[in-house]
Formats: C-alpha cells, structure tokens, sequence
C-alpha cells in the first residue's frame, strides 16, 4: 500500500507540476471545491441535514395525527407562538409543516441530497474523467443549492411561518396572501429558493450530461457503462427537461402575487372584497407543476434504481440480468415519465377524456417497472450473496418499489382514483414508492461509496441492524396507512375528529405515529455510525467489495484528478462476475480480454483485437488537455 | 383496537431487541469465526431475516388487513360507487397476488443464495424469451384493467340525465354553500361573483328572473333517494374539493371554471341507519383540497330521504331573495325594473314592515315601497 502511495505523490507531481489545484488553500479546498468529490460530500452533509430537518417535521405533525391536540409544549424551545395555549399545534402552522415536509424531502433531500451526491461523486469516477466537464459551473450548482437552503431555512423562522398551501402550492391559496398566513412572506420565500434551486438543478444536469457524453475514458462505449451512470444520465435529462417547466409556473405565481397579473386567478372573492382578476386558470398551473412534478418523481427514483443495480449485482457475484433491457426499461420510465402528468388531476374537472387518455399511459408505466423489478429478482437468483448494508438496502429498494408501485396501478385508474384521490391511500403509496424507496438508494449508496469517500469503512453491523430497524419500520408505518386511505381519510387534516367517517381508526392513527416515531429514531443508528466512520472507521482496502467498476481502481485516498498517472483504459462490460472459467469471481473493466483468455465467450476473442485500437485512443484527459 | 396495537408494538419491540442482542452477540464472540466464512459479518443472520420478515409480514399484513376492514367505509351508497368498489377490490386481489410472489421470490432468494464459501454464482445475463414472457404478461393484465377502467370511467362522466335533481354546491373558506333552483321554476339563476355580498354569499345575479326563488343552505343537502342527482360545483375563493366519502364523489371547485358531477344516491339516510345499526348515522361532504386553515372541517350533511320529506324540506326553505330584502329592503332598486314587480312577490316582509313601519317613520322601508 504504501508503495502505490509514494507512486502517487511521485506521479502527482511528475505530470501536474503546472496545474493549479497542486496546492489550494482550505477555502479552495474544502468550500469553494471544484473537486467532484468534494462536491459530493456538500451535497451529501446538506442533503443529510435538510433530511434530519425533514424527518423531525413529520415526527412533530405526526404526533397531532396520532394524538389528536396532544400537550407537546415541550418542544416550546423550537416552535414557541405555534404551540397554542392548550399546548398542542397551531393547525396553520400543521399545514406549514406538512409543506415543508414535502418541499425539503422531494427537493433538498431526494433530488439534492441523492441524485447530487451520487451523479457529482460516481460520473467520473466510472466513466474515468479527471473531474466533470466544468467544475466551476458544479461548484455554482452547489452554492446555489447552498442559496436556495438558506432562504428555504430562513423562512421555516418567519412571523407568519413558511410556506403552507402543500408542497404542490397551488394557486389561488398559494397566490392570495389574504387567503392563508403561509401565503405571505413564505411563500414568497419559497418561490425564490424553488427559482434558484432550479438553476441549481440545471447547472448540475447539464454538467453530468456532458460528462457522461464527452469525456468518459478510452473504451468506455455506451453499452459498456455502469446503469448507475445510464440511470444518471437519463435523470439528468429528464431534469433538464422538466425543471424550466416548473420554473415558468414558478415566474408566473410571482407575478400574479406581486405584479397584480391573472395568469391563475378569476373569479375570486375573498375577505369580502371581490378581486378584479379575470381570465386566469388555477388548473393552467397544475399542468405546468405537475410537468414536473411526475418526471420530479423519477428523477427522484431513477438514481436509486441505479445505484440498486450496481450494488446488487457486486453483491450477488452475478452480472446484472438482462443489461439492454435494464437501460431500455429505463428510457421507456424516463418518456413515459412526461406524458402521464395529469394523472394527478383527474378530478380538477380536466376533460375526462383526457382523462382515459392519461389513465392509459399511466398504466402502461407498470410494464417497465415490472420488467425492473423481475430483472433484480433473477440477478439475484443462484447468486452467492453477501449482504453488506449497501445489499440490503437495495434488497430493501426493490421490496418498496414492487410493494409502492402495485398501489400505483390502482391510483393510476381514473374511474378508482375518484374515492382515493387526496387520501391517505395516495400519501402511503408515494410514500413508499418514492418518498423510502429512494431513501432506501441514498442508504445504499453511502454505505458502498462511503469507502471510496472517506477512505474508511463503516461498521457493517450498525449498518445492518440500521437497515432492519428502517425497513420494519417504513413497512410498519406505510402498509397500515393504506388502510386509513381505504377508508377515506383525506390529506392534510389537522385532525379528523370533524367528521363522524373519520372516527374510526384512531388507534391505526396511533400505531403509524409511534411507527414513525420509531423508524425517526433508529436513524440515529446510521448517522453515529456515519460520523463516527469519518473518523474512526476501519481503513478501507482499495475494493473492499470486489467490484468490477473503474472507481475502485482508484486510490484509497482519492485526490483531486482520480487517477494517479493515465486514466484506465476500458476493455469490457461492467458486469463481469463469476465469468466461467475464470479464477477470481470478479474481472474489472480495466482489464483486457487477452489477459483473460480462460474465461472469453467465443464472441469476446475478438474483441482482442480492439484492444490496440483502444489504447490508441485519445487520453480524453482533462488535466493534459491544456 | 388499542390492544392490537399493543401487541404490534410488543412484537416489533421484541424484534428489535432480539435482533439487537442477537448481532451484539455476533460482533462479540463469533466476529473472527464468521468474517473467514462471508466477506461482512452476519451474513448467515442476515439471511434467515429475510425468511423472518417474509413470514412475520404475511402475518402481519393478513392479520392487519382482516381487522381493519371493519373499519373501512361500507359498501357504497350509488351505483356507480358500487362498480368502482368491486373494480378496486378485484384490483386489488390481482396485486396482492402479485405483491406477494415478487416480495416472496424476493425475500426467498436472498436467503436461499446466500454467500457459500466456494460457491460459484450462475453467469446468468440474460433470456430474450423469459424478459419477454415478464414484458408480455404484465402488459396483458394492464390493458384489461385499462378496459375495465375506461369503461367505468367514461359512464360516471358522461352527462347527467336530463331528469336529475339539480343542485349548486360552492366552495368558499371554511365551508359550503348549496343552492337549489327553487321550488317554482326548478331553474338556477345565474350568478356572478362580483354581487357577492354578506347577504348574498353566493353572488346570486337577480337580473335572472330564474334566481328569484332559489334558496341556500349553508349545513344541509337533501336530496331524493333513487334519482339522480347533478351537482354543479364552484368555488369563490380558492381551490377545494367536494368529497362525499359514502357516494364515491369528488370532483374539485375551482374558482372561474365551474365543474359538475352527478351520482344516484340509492340508499336513503334512515336506510343506511338502519343497515349500520347506527342511528346517528349521516352522510357527509367534506373538503379534499388543502384550502387553509379550517379545512380539516368543512363539514355538510348530506340528508338523502324519499320525495316527499325532500319537498316538505324545500317547502319550508325561505327563497334567499327573501332573507336579503329582509335584510336591506332597498336591495329591490337593484334589481332591473322590469323583475321588481316579480321579486316583491318574495318580499313578503318588506310590506309587513311596510305597515308597521309606517308609523315609526322608517325612512329605507318607506322608500323601497314606495318606489
């Protein structure tokens, strides 16, 4: 070991003598990185701290469904005026809380916190780049992010509270300060840090795209990428796609709240006065937000589903079954994924025939999904499974999104989706299928990369016992919710005692709460061991896993560039485990086919012969390249 | 209830404890032993989870479901709620089919390939006709639920019969407001949200010669068992959404763009009383679009009964002209001069103040008659 580290500060400084980042200065270093990496690790802390922030919300709301106007003012300390004088929760500021709890888990934490971190650490690393194609434009991404935080932060402490209508803020509420108290400065707020993490979010795109097209190393075709960088790529374009949608519903809310325009107001009156605004559609605005809102949900999963592919195939010692069709199910999600929006408005009084017809693409989604999942069950099939934390993680994935995504097909049904259309039915359905499924990938992600970050292993058995206690708990918590969904308890009550249909289940109401309550605190199992590993973990081996990709081909400290000397060159799929004839169970990309004769398929001799043409290659070096 | 709930909180804190003391005991004692088997500890436990959650699941979402369904909401109250009922419980059989082979397939294959030392795993990556087989199959199950969808879908929105009761239902923070079109011509007035005052709360447009006899209610919905009944939804402020749980109905208010729904309710009140055993008994609309505050209770009772208590009920209903003039007897210069004559047929009370008030020289009273 020590040998490859004195051949790298040798190497480092034979061929980067000239370059700039030889030696930064902490600032350069370690907050205004260019390094992917570094980026990655920002995204990733940011990403884990809005998911602390996110999670304890719902614990907070959660308490009031299960227990009706519970005496909470202990927590006075953190919420104050929003504690009543009976001492149980504000029902204005509920509503905050169930708004934050959606905006920071959809946005900061699932699309920031994961794709973030995993697209901006692995694009590089297993395409083999030196860094992304501008790591300037990356470190931008993430300070705007940084930006579009603070603001998000600052105004869960404001007067009148956040932002409040739902994370879906439709309009007139969201548009009206007059009309609800989260509609005042909050929401206001909440459209500035919405605007400018959607520049965030497509600087980053952009950037992993280029990456992905331009500078993945000699020999690295499409077709011999790692599905983690296919599942990157894709959600890359789905974002970059989808998000300037969302941006232009943003725009247009700002000025009708603040430049008196109609785009989604008419016909209103309220607070006794009746507004002059005419002509507008507060339907107009759910097209446009759910045009981002359904791709939201996939750019959201894809990584995840990415990340699972990888992992389960390095796990189970079998290549990946059915690679063309993986990336095919894929793109077929990722198209689907922008014309099936308006199955979330079937009963806004949209045309019912379009409503048939999205009811139809919709339920065509169901065929690649399934396709997926069948995929990772017969990978798994005559493996020889290890179950690291990342494994079970991903185990766990596939479990979410088969259990989450069969309820889909019911939801999808437009004729089924009149009576479960805004109950608790839809809020455990995404829930599971996109809201942990994804939590389940940002799990498994860290647990695998986590050596290749910090240079340290995490305890595998805190992990395990992490991912246990998570799935029983998300299993305990959702499942059961289907139930209150069936009875038709609608979203985003403050409590459903008004109502004599919402009498039954409290005790359901009660077991889910402590459920959540549960699953919230074995998370602190995963961020002592997280922190702790920083520091104290055992050193990582270069490939603790013995995985095929070209990450693990990099040093154990990892510096700014990757590769100690030339970038590896690529001679085979990602997938080469438990080849036939071959001693080790694993062959990693950097490996020729004509050192491997014993385990060549007929077909793969010939490839041989492209070996010269390979190295013949350009470097795609981005570090030589000036 | 309470105590299933206890005994699924027991159990789960038994497993969590078990599984904590069971790994405790791993990492202590057996670490070394193991890490020469498998590439992580605990391989060997972490396998037999799977078969213990796979069989502590089915367990509990068997005995989950059959002791909530007494608490789901019975068997719908309008024929086309009856149709959805039994296409989502045959939908639902079909996935939970299929929920629990993959979880089984799943959870089974985890433990049963677990890591072996020396084991080799199948180079197995791909079958043209096996990923065929899973294309074509779940795609044949989706096209019929699509059929079956379709269908139901496209009845319950097709236009409500010409015979329907019609009856307005608006939206507005924090509740609703129905308007029926009145026991004389059976016809909505029009309206117009600039006229909405405090009297007249759902900017009922006198103009309209229909909308002198419409009355409003602001807690009640009575309609008549066994006849369709068409709702023309609206909302005056922001967005809500009319819910009435037992019927199968929703459908959106949108302020500007009004929305309609119509349904048959075939069970009447008492009969619903009756069937429960629940003499208190009610249906209720309630709000399913997050519109502030008090949205959690935007309650109305929805009173289905036979024709005749639907007709004594409106009988006894005071046409909203009435209660306005009531309230501000110089309303009737607001009405075009050609419907005054009209609309003082409903103000009965405006006379009777008229005589009374004559002498205490009601100056607006005396005005409004005599104009």
């Amino acid at each position: 070991m020590s040998v490859v580290e004195a051949n790298l500060e040798h190497d480092v400084h034979a061929h980067d003598e000239h370059e700039h980042h030889e030696e930064l200065n902490f600032w350069r270093k370690y907050i205004f990185s260019e390094d992917h990496k570094v980026i990655a690790k920002q995204y990733m802390i940011t990403g884990i701290f809005w998911a602390i922030i996110g999670a304890a919300m719902s614990v907070v709301f959660r308490i009031q469904l299960g227990f009706p106007g519970a005496d909470i003012s202990w927590l006075k300390p953190f919420l104050g005026k929003w504690i009543t004088e009976t001492g149980a929760l504000d029902p204005n500021f509920y509503l905050a809380l169930v708004t934050m709890h959606g905006t920071i888990m959809v946005f900061f934490v699932l699309t920031a916190g994961l794709s973030g971190t995993f697209s901006n650490f692995l694009i590089p690393l297993q395409v083999g780049a030196r860094d992304m194609a501008s790591g300037f434009l990356n470190m931008l991404s993430f300070w705007f992010f940084f930006a579009s935080s603070v603001l998000m932060f600052v105004s869960i402490f404001l007067e009148t509270g956040p932002a409040a209508g739902g994370w879906v803020v439709y309009p007139p509420l969201s548009a009206l300060p007059q009309a609800h108290m989260g509609s005042e400065m909050g929401m206001t707020l909440w459209l500035l840090s919405m605007a400018i993490f959607i520049m965030s979010s497509l600087l980053g795109s952009l950037n992993y795209v280029t990456t992905i097209i331009n500078l993945r190393t000699r020999g690295m075709t499409f077709t011999r990428l790692p599905l983690t960088i296919w599942a990157f790529m894709i959600t890359a374009i789905l974002g970059i796609i989808s998000f300037p949608v969302l941006l232009s519903a943003a725009l247009l809310l700002i000025f009708d709240r603040h430049f008196g325009t109609s785009f989604y107001l008419s016909e209103i009156y309220i607070n006794g006065e009746a507004l002059p605004n005419v002509g507008g559609s507060p339907i107009l605005f759910q097209h446009l937000f759910w045009f981002l809102g359904h791709p939201e949900v996939y750019i959201v999963l894809l990584p995840a589903l990415g990340i699972t592919s990888e992992i389960i195939a390095t796990n189970s010692r079998k290549p990946i079954f059915g690679y063309r069709a993986m990336i095919a199910s894929l793109m077929a999600i990722a198209f689907l994924a922008f014309i099936v929006w308006a199955h979330h408005m079937f009963v806004t009084g949209m045309n019912p025939f379009l409503g048939s017809i999205f009811m139809f693409l919709t339920l065509i989604i169901a065929v690649p999904s399934a396709v997926k999942a069948f995929n990772y069950i017969t990978t798994l099939w005559r493996g020889n499974i290890v179950f690291t934390p990342g494994m079970l993680f991903s185990i766990g994935l596939v479990s979410l999104f088969v259990s989450g995504g069969l309820t889909g097909i019911i939801l999808g049904n437009s004729a089924l989706d009149i009576q479960l259309h805004d109950t608790y039915f839809v809020v455990a359905h995404f829930h599971i299928v996109m809201g942990a499924a994804s939590a389940f990938g940002f799990f498994a992600g860290i647990y695998h990369w986590y050596p290749k970050m910090f240079g340290r292993m995490m305890n595998n058995t805190l992990g395990q016992l992490h991912f246990w206690l998570t799935f029983a708990g998300v299993y305990l918590v959702f499942f059961p919710m289907h139930y209150i969904g069936i009875a038709g308890f609608p979203r985003r009550y403050y409590q459903f005692t008004s109502f004599d249909f919402g009498k039954s289940f409290t005790d359901l109401n009660m077991f889910v709460s402590i459920a959540a309550i549960f699953t919230f605190f074995a998370q602190f199992v995963f961020l002592w061991n997280f922190f702790y590993s920083m520091f104290k973990g055992k050193v990582a081996p270069m490939n603790p896993w013995k995985s095929t990709t070209l990450e693990w081909t990099t040093p154990v400290n990892v510096g700014h560039g990757n590769w100690v000397g030339e970038i590896p060159a690529v001679y085979r799929w990602p997938y080469d485990y438990s080849k036939p004839g071959s001693d080790v169970d694993f062959i990693p990309q950097n490996v020729p086919h004509s050192q491997t004769p014993e385990s060549n398929f007929p077909h793969e001799n010939a490839y041989i012969a492209q070996e010269k043409e390979i190295e013949a290659q350009n470097y795609n070096d981005q570090f030589q390249a000036h | 209830m309470v105590y299933l709930v206890g005994l699924l909180l027991l159990v789960l804190l038994g497993v969590a404890i078990a599984i904590a003391a069971k790994l405790q005991k791993v990492m202590g004692s057996v670490q070394s032993n193991t890490e020469a088997d498998a590439p992580v500890p605990n391989n060997k436990i972490n396998g037999a989870m799977w078969m213990f959650f796979l069989i502590a699941g089915t367990v509990g979402a068997v005995w989950s479901y059959l002791s909530a369904r007494n608490y789901f909401l019975p068997e719908a109250s309008s024929p086309h709620g009856r149709e959805t009922d039994s296409q989502f419980w045959l939908d639902m059989s079909l996935l939970t089919i299929a929920f629990f082979i993959v979880n089984f397939l799943l959870f089974f294959f985890a433990w049963k390939y677990q890591y072996k030392k020396g084991y080799k795993a199948t180079f197995y990556p791909e079958n043209h006709k096996l990923e065929l087989i899973w294309t074509a199959i779940p795609a044949v199950i989706m096209a019929v639920l699509v059929f079956l969808g379709f269908r139901s879908w496209t009845q319950i929105m097709s236009d409500a019969p010409a015979d329907a009761q019609v009856i307005e239902i608006m939206g507005k923070q924090f509740g609703w407001i129905v308007r029926y079109p009145g026991i004389q011509d059976n016809k909505l007035g029009n309206y117009n949200f600039k006229l909405i005052t405090s009297d007249n709360e759902m900017g009922v447009d006198y103009s309209d010669e229909a909308s002198m006899d419409d009355f409003i209610n602001p807690s009640e919905m009575h309609v008549e068992v066994g006849k369709p009944v068409s709702l023309k939804i609206r909302a005056r402020d922001v967005l809500h959404s009319v819910f009435i749980p037992h019927m199968r109905v929703k459908m959106d208010a949108v302020p500007g763009m009004p929305t309609k729904f119509w349904f048959t309710p075939d069970k009447s009140t008492e009969q619903m009383r009756a069937e429960l055993g629940n003499p208190n008994f009610d249906y209720e609309i309630a709000c399913t679009e997050v519109c502030g505050r008090g949205h959690f209770a935007m309650r109305l009772r929805l009173i289905v009964e036979d024709k005749a208590s639907v007709d004594a009920w409106k009988q006894q209903q005071k046409p909203l002209l009435s209660t306005i003039l009531e309230a501000d007897p110089k309303f009737i210069s607001k009405i075009p001069e050609k419907l005054r004559a009209k609309a003082m047929d409903y103000a009965p009370y405006v006379e009777e103040v008229d005589s009374t008030t004559a002498a205490t020289g009601s100056a607006a009273a005396a005005t409004s008659s005599l104009r």
